[in-house]
C-alpha cells in the first residue's frame, strides 16, 4: 500500500480528482521482472532508499474474465446505490468514462440533467417494443407501406426497423461503435441500450456490441491499455500519466510474454523516452536510403577484402580467410575491443576546425546519425541473429542427447541466457537512439561507460552460442553461460537505473528532441 | 436497397422548392449518387457575388453513410482546403456525428452557414484561420480576391484529381473559361 501512495503522490493535481476516484488502483502489486535479481540493488552507489529501482514501474495484468467481472461489479453497485435498472447503470457508467464516484456524486445532485447528458431519458415509459403503426412513414427510407414494423426509443423518433437495423450494423460493424450509439433522429442524443439492440439485431452482431462494451471500459479508462500483441485479450494498468511520460519510460510485461510501452504501446523501448522514440524512428524512416546499406548482411574484411557474412548475433569477426578478427559495427581491431580503451560505442566528434563549410558540416551530421544508426541498426539485427542460432543450438542439443543416449541436459540456462540477449539487446539498440539526441555534458561519460560496459557483456554471451553442441554440453561451460546471463542482466540493470535516475531528475538533456506536438 | 426512394424524394425537395441561394442539379441523369449545387455566396459576406460549386457524392450506403462534399470552385476559407481538392470541414458529416434522418438539404444550409461563419477553432487552413481570428481585414481581402479569381462567371465542376471525367463534363460542356484559371 505505501508504495502506492507514493506512486500516487507525484503525481500532480490536476488528475487528483480522477485519481482518488479509481479506488480499483489500490491494488496495484510491485512487479519485479524475474531477470533481474533484487539483491544486486544494495550493491548500486547512490540509490538512497528507494525499494524499487526508478525504471521499474508498477502494473497489473488483467485477463478478459477479471475486466468483465470489474465492470460488472460497477454495474451491480451502481444499480443498487442509484435505483435503476442495470442497462440505464452501464450507459450512466461508460458517459462518466467508469468513473463511478463522479456518477454517484452528479447524480445525488441532478439526475435529470445527468441522464439527460449521458442519453438517457429521464420519463421512464414502457420499454421500447417492435410495432405496427397504421399510416407510419419511416424518415429514413421512406417507405410508408402498410403493415411496416417499426420501433422508436423513449425519445418516440420512430423508424422502421429495417432501417434501424441497418444503423445499428453500420454503427457495429463498420465504425466499431458500442457505447454511444445514438437514436438514428438529427439532434436527439439519446443513447441506444443493450436491451433495445438485443431485440433488433442478430446474434452475431449482438456478439460483436458486447465485445465493443467491454472494450469502451479498457479503452475508457488512462490507467489501462490493451497488451498489444497479436492475440492477446489482456489489458494493462498502469499509473503513469501522459505529461510524464519525458521523465519515465513505463515498460510493461504481459502474462503473455510480451514487454512493452504503456505510455506509446511500441515494444519496450528504456532507455529512451517515447518521444525520443517517435523522432528517431521518424527519422530513420526518413532517411532509410542512406542507411540501406548498413543492415546488409555482408561486409568486406576489412584486411583482405573477401566477403564475409555475418549468421550470428556476435559482433566478434574471424576472416575465414586471412584469420583478420575485427568488430562488424566499426570494423576496428577486435584486439581493441576487449581493453580499456574500447571505444566502439562512442561518436568521436571531429574538431570543429575541418568541418567550417556547410557541406563538411552536413557530412559530418550524417556520419555522426550513421554512426548511431547502424550501432542501432546492428543490435536489432544481432538480437535477430542470436534468436535463429538460440533456436538451431536447443533443437541441437535435444537432438545429441537422443542419439548418444546421454542423461538428460538441463536447457534452461540457454533459454535463459537467450531471454536475456534478447532483453539486453533491445536496451542497447534504444541506447544508440537516446545517446544521438544526448547533449554532451559530464554525464555523458557515465552514460557511454554503462553503453559500452553492457555492449561487451552482451558480445561476451553472444559469443557463447558460436560454441559447438558438444562444448555447450560440458557443465562448466554451462557455468560460464550462467555467469555470463547473471552478468548481463546487472549491466543492464545499472544503465537503466543510471538513466532513468538522470531523466526522471530532469538531467538528462536531450537536445534535439522537441516537445511533443499537438495532433489534431 | 430502398436509398433509391429515399434520394429521389431529397432531389424532388431540393429542386422543386429550393432553398435560396442553393441550385440543385443531376449532371447525369442516369446517376442519382452525384450531385452539383451551386451555392451563392451569402449577402454581406467576403463571398457575396461569388458563385460556388459544390460536389456532392451520395455513398452506396446512404443514408446510413454520410454523403461526401466538395468545394469544385477554390475558395478562400479557414474550413475549407486551400488547393484543388476542397476538401470540407463539417461536423455534421463526420461519421460519429452523422444521422441517417439528416436531409442534403440541412447539409447544404450547414455549408452555406460556413461561408457565413467559419470555424476558425477547427480548421482545415491553420494559417488561413489564425488570418480570420487575427486579421479580419487581410482575411476579408484574400477571400474576396479569390472570389474575384475563381468565383466570377459560369461555375465549373472539374472532376477532382484521380476522377474519370469524361462522363463529367459533358452536362457542362459550355460553361468552360471562367473558373479555370484556378487549376494552375
Ligand atoms: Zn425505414
Ligand atoms: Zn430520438
Ligand atoms: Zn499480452
Ligand atoms: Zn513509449
Ligand atoms: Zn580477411
Ligand atoms: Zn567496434
Amino acid at each position: 500500500m505505501d508504495t502506492d501512495d507514493d506512486f500516487m503522490s507525484a503525481v500532480s493535481s490536476e488528475y487528483d480528482r480522477q485519481d482518488s476516484d479509481n479506488d480499483d488502483m489500490s491494488g496495484v502489486e510491485d512487479f519485479d521482472f524475474d531477470d533481474e535479481p533484487d539483491t544486486f540493488i544494495d550493491s548500486q552507489k547512490e540509490i538512497g532508499h528507494r525499494r524499487k529501482p526508478a525504471y521499474d514501474i508498477s502494473f497489473r495484468v488483467f485477463q478478459p474474465a477479471d475486466i468483465q467481472r470489474q465492470q460488472q461489479d460497477l454495474i451491480h453497485e451502481v444499480n443498487l446505490i442509484l435505483t435503476i435498472s442495470k442497462e440505464e447503470a452501464a450507459i450512466l457508467l461508460r458517459h462518466f468514462r467508469w468513473n463511478k464516484e463522479r456518477l454517484i456524486e452528479d447524480y445525488m445532485d441532478e439526475p435529470s440533467a445527468v441522464l439527460g447528458a449521458a442519453g438517457l431519458a429521464s420519463n421512464s415509459a414502457s420499454s421500447p417494443k417492435m410495432e405496427i403503426i397504421p399510416g407510419f412513414v419511416c424518415d429514413i427510407c421512406c417507405e410508408d407501406e402498410p403493415g411496416l414494423e417499426s420501433f422508436a426509443l423513449k425519445c418516440g423518433h420512430r423508424y422502421c426497423v429495417d432501417c434501424y437495423r441497418h444503423y445499428l450494423s453500420q454503427k457495429i460493424r463498420e465504425e466499431g461503435e458500442a457505447a454511444r450509439i445514438q437514436c438514428p433522429s438529427e439532434g436527439c442524443n439519446l443513447i441506444i441500450d443493450a436491451r433495445s439492440l438485443d431485440l433488433l439485431v442478430t446474434a452475431e452482431l449482438t456478439e460483436r456490441y458486447h465485445n465493443l462494451l467491454q472494450r469502451t471500459y479498457v479503452q475508457d479508462k488512462e490507467t489501462l491499455k490493451w497488451c498489444p500483441a497479436p492475440d492477446c485479450q489482456n489489458a494493462i494498468e498502469c499509473g503513469v500519466k501522459r505529461k510524464d511520460l519525458d521523465k519515465v519510460v513505463p515498460t510493461v510485461a504481459c502474462l503473455c510474454g510480451h514487454r512493452f510501452c504503456f505510455g506509446c504501446a511500441l515494444n519496450d523501448h528504456q532507455p529512451a523516452p517515447c518521444e525520443l522514440v517517435k523522432q528517431w524512428l521518424k527519422k530513420c524512416a526518413d532517411d532509410s536510403e542512406t542507411a540501406n546499406w548498413i543492415s546488409a548482411n555482408t561486409k568486406e574484411c576489412p584486411k583482405c577484402g573477401s566477403t564475409i557474412e555475418k549468421n550470428g548475433g556476435c559482433n566478434h569477426m574471424t576472416c575465414r580467410k586471412c584469420k583478420h578478427e575485427f568488430c562488424w559495427m566499426c570494423m576496428g581491431l577486435w584486439t581493441e575491443h576487449g581493453t580499456s580503451w574500447y571505444n566502439c560505442n562512442r561518436f568521436q566528434e571531429k574538431s570543429g576546425t575541418d568541418a567550417r563549410d556547410a557541406q563538411a558540416k552536413s557530412r559530418v551530421s550524417l556520419e555522426r546519425y550513421l554512426h548511431y544508426y547502424n550501432r542501432y541498426a546492428n543490435h536489432e539485427q544481432s538480437a535477430r541473429l542470436d534468436k535463429d542460432i538460440y533456436n538451431k543450438t536447443e533443437k541441437k542439443m535435444v537432438q545429441l542427447q537422443k542419439e548418444s543416449g546421454m542423461s538428460w541436459i538441463e536447457v534452461q540456462y540457454l533459454n535463459s541466457a537467450s531471454q536475456a540477449l534478447q532483453t539486453c539487446r533491445q536496451t542497447l539498440m534504444w541506447t544508440y537512439a537516446f545517446a544521438f539526441y544526448l547533449a554532451r555534458n559530464n554525464l555523458t561519460a557515465i552514460f557511454e561507460d554503462n553503453q559500452k560496459d553492457l555492449e561487451m557483456a552482451v558480445e561476451a554471451l553472444s559469443g557463447m552460442f558460436e560454441k559447438s553442441v558438444t562444448e555447450l554440453a560440458d557443465p562448466q561451460l554451462k557455468v560460464v553461460i550462467m555467469d555470463k546471463t547473471t552478468y548481463c542482466n546487472k549491466r543492464r540493470v545499472i544503465l537503466l537505473e543510471d538513466t532513468a535516475q538522470n531523466l526522471a531528475e530532469g538531467m538528462e538533456s536531450l537536445g534535439e528532441v522537441a516537445s511533443p506536438s499537438a495532433c489534431g | 436497397m430502398s436509398s433509391q426512394k429515399r434520394i429521389a424524394k431529397e432531389l424532388v425537395e431540393c429542386t422543386a422548392s429550393p432553398p435560396t441561394g442553393i441550385t440543385v442539379s443531376l449532371p447525369n441523369d442516369s446517376d442519382v449518387h452525384k450531385w452539383h449545387v451551386v451555392l451563392d455566396g451569402p449577402e454581406g459576406t467576403a463571398y457575396a457575388g461569388g458563385r460556388f460549386g459544390l460536389v456532392v457524392s451520395l455513398p452506396i450506403e446512404y443514408p446510413f453513410k454520410a454523403p461526401a462534399v466538395t468545394f469544385a470552385t477554390r475558395i478562400y476559407h479557414p474550413n475549407v482546403t486551400n488547393d484543388s481538392l476542397g476538401s470540407i470541414c463539417l461536423g455534421l458529416l463526420k461519421s460519429e456525428n452523422w444521422k441517417p434522418s439528416t436531409r442534403l438539404l440541412s447539409v447544404l444550409e450547414a455549408v452555406r452557414n460556413l461561408l457565413a461563419e467559419p470555424q476558425p477553432d477547427d480548421p482545415l487552413e491553420a494559417r488561413i484561420a489564425d488570418e480570420y481570428r487575427r486579421d479580419r481585414r487581410e482575411f476579408d481581402k484574400n477571400a474576396r480576391s479569390y472570389v474575384a479569381r475563381y468565383a466570377k462567371g459560369p461555375v465549373k465542376f472539374d472532376a477532382p484529381r484521380g476522377e474519370p471525367a469524361a462522363g463529367e463534363r459533358e452536362g457542362n460542356g459550355g460553361d468552360g473559361g471562367g473558373a479555370s484559371g484556378g487549376r494552375a
